[in-house]
């Protein structure tokens, strides 16, 4: 089942990487740089409401079930999310230089990645810090629950922070129109990466599995 | 006995034991003193970029007083070896939760109050016109840091790494939180008055709304064991 998934994960982004450099045109303005938008945005995606998406539920099921298998899936997504947001960070870095003239402004976007990212973190500090596993997972629940709740506050709050005062027109950079093709390459990009999430998620829980049984 | 009444008693317990050992008022009091001597120290005398920066520095100071003032409110129970009686309690746990909140929650409004005393006085401030403004952003705030704040303080109280672990949780998620309540302090304190901040007042009460909630759900999932 997970072999399926990998083999179907590395077909995915075998598709995404031809549409992103094949088949999507070159953006007029930003150049070749543009093409980073293919892995910076479904890592965002992803990451941002996927990973905490499955975090909320799989939270919430554990204390309704408590079933370690459930935990398991949140441990793993949180990972995971972690994974895909840090990915985020740092592409979005990489294209800010040449686009933006600097590697790190305190755009809304950028900043709400980023205290997902720390939340995220400390979510999984958490749970390193606890070595009892039936508690580190019931206090883990806990926090998951409130870190997933607090993704579209953050959104709001960051986005208003930032945009109220200056408006973002500097900082909303791309084509004016999103050309069919580019718009295709990023949804294939974005459907890849979905499935490369639950591939890790996958492979993560059958680790942490692992662990508990060689633990216990 | 009522859930009410519960919660009640645990609050009265709180504040008997800080009425008569006064160990973390005074402790709070003198620590927000001594704030405010470090933000001069660091900011320097001029005053424009002091008045420039206070929405900033007084939340600063509430989330610094008030992440001292949450994280021992269940460490005395572990410490005094209360914790079991505590739980022997009847009925439903969020009950402690209430209790304990409301305990946080008057101790925390006392040294903001005090807060914003010394810094009309240390910085020659005028807060009379915008005093009640002011305080609806306080109390938002205030209710948004106390709720999460008890939820992880009876979390960490008996993890090894609770000094540690207790900011790294808290802070992030507070982000909103603090956000907002800048935000909303700012356009009072430059006069704009609380409409000009109504957004920021609307994500305060959804942030505080979601966290008490929260808060009164999972409590019972944090003391088990």
């Amino acid at each position: 089942m997970v072999r399926i998934l990998g083999w179907l994960t590395l077909l995915a982004l075998g598709a995404g990487l031809v549409m992103a450099f094949g088949v999507a045109p070159r953006e007029v303005t930003q150049g070749n740089v543009q093409r980073i938008m293919y892995l910076h945005v479904p890592s965002a995606i992803i990451g941002e409401y996927l990973a905490f998406g499955i975090l909320l539920l799989a939270s919430i099921g554990y204390l309704a079930t408590r079933s370690e298998a459930v935990d398991r899936v949140a441990h793993a997504s949180a990972e995971v999310g972690v994974l895909f947001l840090a990915i985020t960070i740092v592409s979005g870095s990489i294209w800010g230089k040449p686009t933006w003239g600097t590697w790190w402004t305190w755009d809304a976007r950028l900043t709400t990645v980023t205290i997902l990212f720390v939340i995220g973190l400390g979510y999984l500090l958490l749970r390193g810090m606890i070595e009892d596993a039936e508690r580190a997972a019931r206090y883990a629940a806990v926090v998951g629950i409130v870190a997933a709740l607090n993704v579209p506050l953050v959104h709001f709050s960051v986005y208003w922070w930032r945009t109220l005062h200056q408006p973002p027109s500097l900082l909303k950079p791309g084509p004016a129109s999103v050309s069919l093709s580019l718009l295709v390459a990023l949804l294939i990009n974005i459907a890849a990466f979905a499935i490369l999430y639950a591939y890790f998620v996958a492979k993560r829980v059958n680790l942490l599995r692992r662990e508990a049984e060689t633990l216990a | 006995m009522s859930f009410a009444r519960r919660a009640l008693i645990v609050f009265w317990k709180d504040a008997l034991v800080e009425r008569r050992t006064k160990e973390a008022l005074n402790a709070l009091v003198f620590f927000s003193l001594v704030l405010l001597f470090v933000f001069q120290f660091a900011l320097g005398p001029d005053r424009e970029r002091l008045v420039a920066l206070l929405p900033g520095l007084l939340w600063l100071g509430f989330v610094l007083s008030g992440m001292l003032a949450l994280g021992r409110s269940f460490l005395i129970e572990r410490e005094n070896d209360c914790w079991e009686a505590l739980l022997l309690a009847p009925g439903d746990k969020s009950a402690i939760y209430a209790g304990k909140l409301a305990g946080n929650l008057a101790l925390m409004f006392t040294v903001e109050a005090l807060l914003l005393v010394l810094f009309t006085v240390f910085f020659n401030l005028d807060l009379t016109g915008v005093l009640p403004a002011l305080l609806v952003v306080v109390v938002l705030g205030t209710v948004g840091l106390a709720t999460l704040g008890t939820l992880f303080a009876a979390m960490t109280a008996d993890l090894r790494a609770r000094e540690l672990l207790f900011p790294v949780l808290l802070l992030p998620l507070e982000v909103p939180v603090l956000l907002g309540t800048v935000k909303a302090t700012e356009a009072v304190l430059s006069g704009e008055g609380l409409a000009a901040a109504s957004h920021w007042l609307a994500l305060l009460s959804a942030a505080d709304a979601v966290f008490v909630v929260v808060g009164f759900l999972t409590f019972e999932f944090v003391i088990e064991g």
